[in-house]
This record gives C-alpha cells, sequence and structure tokens, in this order.
C-alpha cells in the first residue's frame, strides 16, 4: 500500500482568534499552530494502521512554507516515513487542493487520505478537488476504512444513518471521527523525526479562484437570563413568548 | 441564471426551499436541479419560492455522487448558469468540490447569507469562532448554503417541472448497506436540540435527556468525551472536532461550554444552559441559564414542556 495523506496546519483549539491590516488577516501573534486534528487523529494514525497490517510506505504531504515544517516533523514522529511540503503558501482550497493533485499524478498512490475539514476554514473541499483532478473516486467523511485485495470498504456518514460502500483502490478518502484513535508520539519517535530529511517540492503555477476579502467577529451575547430550577414554566413562557424558538 | 440542485425524496425539505429562496434573491431567474420520487405535483411548488422552471432527472440516485456530480453538470450546461447553489450538506460537501474542479468555478461553502455590496458572501471560519468574506474570481462560481441560515419565503406561484434524461453515468463506488435509525431527528438539520455532557454520570441516565428530546420533537447531542467514552454514539458528537449545529435552540445539560464545544454550537439561535456549577463557562455564552442539578432539572422541564404543548391543543 502506498498512501499519501494530506495534512494542513490549524491554530490550536485554544488560540484567540483576532484579525489584523483593516481586518483582512489572520493575527499570528502568539499562536501555536497544530496538526489540523482530522488529518492527523483519523486520516495519518488510519493510514499506519494499514501499513503495519498490509505493508507500505505512508508520505504525508503539506502547502506550506518552511516555517510550517514543525507540523510535518510532528507527522513523522507519529510514524510517517516521508513528508513532502509544496513551497508555496496555500490561498485558497483549490489552490492547495491543485498542488497537491500535481505531486500526485504521477506517483500511483493507492490511497490519498484528507481530513473531513481542517479546523480553521472548514470548508471540506480539498480531496473532492483533488479526486477530480487525478480523475479518482472520492468517498467523502469515512468514518471506517479497510482494505484487502485492492478493495475499500468504507464507512460514510450520510443523512441521519451511516453506509458501507466498496470502491477499487486507487480513490481519495475523507476521513472523520471513528476511524482511528490518537497517537501520541514517543520520545524515540520525536527524537528520530528531527533529523530527518524533509522534501522540498516547488510549487506549480495556479489559479486562485477565490479570495477572503475580510474578517469580522460575532458579537458578544448580552447577559444570560437566570431561572430559578424551581420554575421551568417560566422558561417554557421565555422560550415560547420572547424567543420564539418552541 | 442560477442553477439549484436540491434532492427531493419524500417531499420539499426545508433546506430546499431555503437554497430555492436563496437564489431568487440573487435576481437572476432559478432552474431547479433536482432527482428522487417526489411527485411533479409537489415539485412545481419550488415556483411558489422563486424557481422559474425545475428539472427531474427520476433516474439518478441520492447515493451516486458521480451521477450526480454529471446530472448537475449537465444542467448547468443546459441552462448556462453563472451560479450554481447547493445546500451545505453531505451531498454537497462530496460533489460540490468535485464540480468546482470540473467547471473551474470558484466554491463558497457554507455560505450564511447573500453576497453583499461588493459581492463577497459571508461563511463561518475558524469553527464558528469568526466570520469570512470570501470574493469568487471566475465567471462561474458555486455556493453551498448553510442550512438554517435564511428563511424560506413565498413570493411567486408554481412552476413548470420537466422530466429529463441527464445521461449520467453510474460511478465505480458500491453501495453496501445503508443503516438508518428509524424515528430519530437528524442533528445537523435539527432545529431543536438537547444535549448533555460528563455532568450527566453515565449512560444508563441519558433517559431524562431523551424523554425531553421526545417531548420537544428535538435531536440527541453531546459533548466530545461522552461519545469518547462511549456514553454516546459518535454522530452525536458537537463541537469543534464534532458535528457543528446550529439549531433555534440549543439545550445543553451537564456540559461545561469548552471552547471546543462553543465552536461546534455558538451558531445555535437560543442556547439554554443547565449547570450545577454557577461558574461554568458556558453561562457566558448562553440566553437563558439554570443553576442546578440536570437530575432535578431536565425532568421538570420536561413537564413543563408538556403542559405547555396540552395547553397549545
Ligand atoms: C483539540 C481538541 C478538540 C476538542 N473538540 C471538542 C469537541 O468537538 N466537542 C466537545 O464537546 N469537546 C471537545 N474537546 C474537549 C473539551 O475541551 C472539553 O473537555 C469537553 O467539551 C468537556 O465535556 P463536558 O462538558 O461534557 O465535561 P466536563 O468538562 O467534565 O463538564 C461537565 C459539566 O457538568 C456539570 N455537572 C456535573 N454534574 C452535574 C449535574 N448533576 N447537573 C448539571 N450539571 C452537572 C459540571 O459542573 C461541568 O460543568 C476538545 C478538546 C481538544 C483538546
Amino acid at each position: 500500500m502506498k498512501i499519501l495523506v494530506c495534512i494542513s496546519k490549524a491554530p490550536d483549539t485554544t488560540s484567540k482568534i483576532a484579525f489584523t491590516s483593516g481586518n483582512t488577516s489572520f493575527d499570528e501573534n502568539g499562536v501555536q499552530y497544530i496538526v489540523n486534528p482530522y488529518d492527523e487523529w483519523y486520516a495519518l494514525v488510519r493510514a499506519l494502521e494499514l501499513k503495519e497490517t498490509l505493508g507500505g510506505n505512508v508520505t504525508i504531504i503539506t502547502v506550506g512554507n518552511a516555517v510550517d515544517e514543525s507540523i510535518m516533523r510532528k507527522a513523522l514522529a507519529i510514524g510517517a516515513d516521508d513528508a513532502v511540503r509544496i513551497d508555496a503558501e496555500p490561498k485558497d482550497a483549490y489552490y492547495t487542493a491543485m498542488q497537491i493533485a500535481a505531486f500526485a499524478k504521477n506517483q500511483s498512490f493507492d490511497l490519498v487520505l484528507v481530513g473531513k475539514e481542517t479546523i480553521n476554514y472548514n470548508g471540506s473541499q480539498v480531496g473532492g478537488m483533488i479526486a477530480e483532478a487525478l480523475e479518482l473516486p472520492f468517498v467523502s467523511l469515512a468514518s471506517k476504512l479497510d482494505v484487502a485485495d485492492n478493495v475499500i470498504t468504507l464507512e460514510r456518514e450520510i443523512a441521519g444513518g451511516v453506509q458501507v460502500v466498496e470502491v477499487s483502490t486507487p480513490a481519495v478518502i475523507s476521513c472523520a471521527k471513528g476511524m482511528a484513535e490518537q497517537r501520541i508520539p514517543n520520545m524515540r519517535g520525536i527524537m528520530a523525526a528531527r533529523t530527518r530529511q524533509l522534501t522540498v517540492v516547488p510549487a506549480v503555477e495556479i489559479q486562485e479562484l477565490t479570495s477572503y476579502v475580510l474578517y469580522d467577529l460575532p458579537v458578544a451575547k448580552s447577559a444570560c437570563k437566570m431561572i430559578s430550577p424551581d420554575n421551568m414554566d417560566e422558561l417554557v413562557q421565555l422560550l415560547h413568548n420572547e424567543a420564539k424558538v418552541i | 441564471m442560477t442553477l439549484v440542485y436540491i434532492h427531493s425524496e419524500n417531499g420539499l425539505s426545508k433546506a430546499a426551499k431555503e437554497v430555492v429562496t436563496y437564489a431568487k434573491k440573487l435576481g437572476d431567474g432559478v432552474s431547479v436541479i433536482t432527482n428522487g420520487n417526489t411527485a411533479a405535483d409537489v415539485l412545481t411548488q419550488l415556483g411558489e419560492y422563486g424557481a422559474s422552471s425545475v428539472m427531474v432527472d427520476r433516474s439518478v440516485s441520492i447515493e451516486d455522487h458521480q451521477q450526480l456530480l454529471d446530472l448537475v453538470v449537465f444542467a448547468a450546461e443546459k441552462t448556462g448558469a453563472t451560479t450554481i447553489i447547493f445546500s451545505h450538506d453531505l451531498t454537497a460537501k462530496a460533489i460540490a468540490p468535485r464540480l468546482s474542479v470540473r467547471l473551474n468555478a470558484g466554491l463558497v461553502s457554507g455560505a450564511t447569507d447573500v453576497p453583499n455590496e461588493s459581492n463577497a458572501i459571508r461563511v463561518n471560519v475558524f469553527s464558528g469562532k469568526a466570520f469570512g468574506f470570501v470574493k469568487v474570481n471566475s465567471a462561474q462560481r458555486i455556493v453551498s448554503l448553510l442550512p438554517n441560515s435564511i428563511q424560506p419565503e413565498i413570493t411567486g406561484s408554481v412552476c413548470g417541472v420537466e422530466e429529463i434524461n441527464s445521461g449520467a453515468v453510474t460511478g465505480r463506488i458500491k453501495l453496501i448497506t445503508t443503516k438508518k435509525p428509524e424515528g430519530e431527528i437528524a442533528l445537523p438539520e435539527a432545529e431543536l436540540v438537547v444535549s448533555a455532557g460528563r455532568g450527566l454520570k453515565g449512560p444508563e441516565n441519558w433517559g431524562m435527556v431523551e424523554d425531553l428530546a421526545k417531548t420537544l420533537g428535538a435531536a440527541t447531542a453531546c459533548s466530545r468525551p461522552v461519545a469518547d467514552i462511549g456514553w454516546r454514539p459518535h454522530h452525536e458528537h458537537v463541537g469543534q472536532t464534532g458535528v457543528a449545529i446550529r439549531p433555534n435552540l440549543y439545550i445543553a445539560a451537564g456540559i461545561s461550554g469548552a471552547i471546543q464545544h462553543l465552536a461546534g454550537v455558538n451558531g445555535s439561535k437560543v442556547i439554554v444552559v443547565i449547570n450545577t456549577d454557577q461558574e461554568a463557562p458556558f453561562f457566558k455564552a448562553a440566553d437563558y441559564g439554570v443553576i442546578g442539578d440536570a437530575f432535578e432539572v431536565l425532568p421538570k422541564l420536561t413537564e413543563a414542556i408538556r403542559k405547555f404543548k396540552a395547553g397549545q391543543n
């Protein structure tokens, strides 16, 4: 099995979200970056499990700048064999996906895995875009993934339930909760990852189909109205008459 | 022309009416493409929300994303649409990104509003902790609308429905089985949600959560640790790393309100928090708060709702 896992950096989940330059860019001041949880916990760990049972090789790829190499080392520490960085600022999902597709095109990966979305842009776009560019089947939001004799068996989320589907390799899969459990890298893995060679690939020319032109923060909620636990009738009346939600 | 894709198994969903209303607001004329078994005399009602015509291909299966993609491409070519709209659901997540590459058209996923005066579209970013405004640079654009972002509006009257054959080919993904728990309300589309966390102490205590949900006609949800320890199924896990929801009412019992949990629910219109700890961070994000033991408050609230509903009939 030759597996490509796409990883993205994302601000640590406790980061303060703020913007600079007249609200046109994310304020990175004091922000710690982590591997996007869906990419790490589900896509990467499941890829490693498959390699452990079926043999093969797991390559991680990210589109980013040299400062993003810490997330590549984290992925290596968890167990990836190779790490590739496409040397470019990931402008939008399309730009990112086309860079990865250009790299993957002639490499005959059996599986290309992505997380179901990033926790900063929440677009759920990159996987489907890679699949279309490579003309491969795409299974979105898979919560289980097994491979035997070049047939991939998956559970995928559908409205109000799950579905079991099968598809032959190669394919692109977006990975969601249930597929694997988070792995904490051990000290030996972390030390070994520090000195590993990272592959850097120049970017290809891709047009920017979308641009984020402005950001904004939600207005703070007004104070919470307190209701006595002995007066649930009052709560129901408020929900009906004031909030008008029931 | 604006093209709207909806799925219409078993009638017209609220989400379908929302996307047609949204498309109408763009002011370009609205064509709808759909599949599924809903009768033509029901589909014709989409005209009331702004559609000028509806095309339906009965041979295309909702399960086959490859076929659906071909269907939308066919309709986009036929109508010459410059904007293509989806509801931001699981189907859109599977096909809209492929369509973006196929048509070389910019995709805005999870739109929460119509384009503003500078033609940028608002989306949630940072898991609902902020908004972003996205501009599309290509001639054609694709927008998927976050459910429950706008209300369906009746502005017109019934329209024509055309049965078509798009010639969409069967995809390579083979469906083996579908497991759909009967009678439950699907969480992502639910307008009312009752959710509980570790404060409930164990899975055996979820009866009172389900009772309240049933009485209200709500879906049930939970915090991440509750799904992780297996008290509740994974698909109920809401938050930054679970499902993001934006119901009209979110009732949270025994959930502390950690930042990662709030990220998935802060789009809710009204939040009610029930917690024994008056310092619980969730109260800061709540509209109504009850400081008290969920084991006592939930049954009382259920009773009060029951009384209220009886009084309404
Ligand atoms: C990277 C990352 C991602 C995460 N993603 C998510 C996510 O998507 N969703 C999510 O939910 N969490 C997520 N978390 C976990 C999050 O940080 C919290 O740990 C979690 O939300 C806490 O769950 P809880 O509120 O159920 O439990 P606790 O924090 O243990 O809170 C239980 C609450 O119940 C109250 N309580 C106790 N007994 C009662 C009673 N009898 N009646 C009423 N109230 C009572 C307590 O006062 C307390 O406030 C994530 C964490 C990380 C690090």
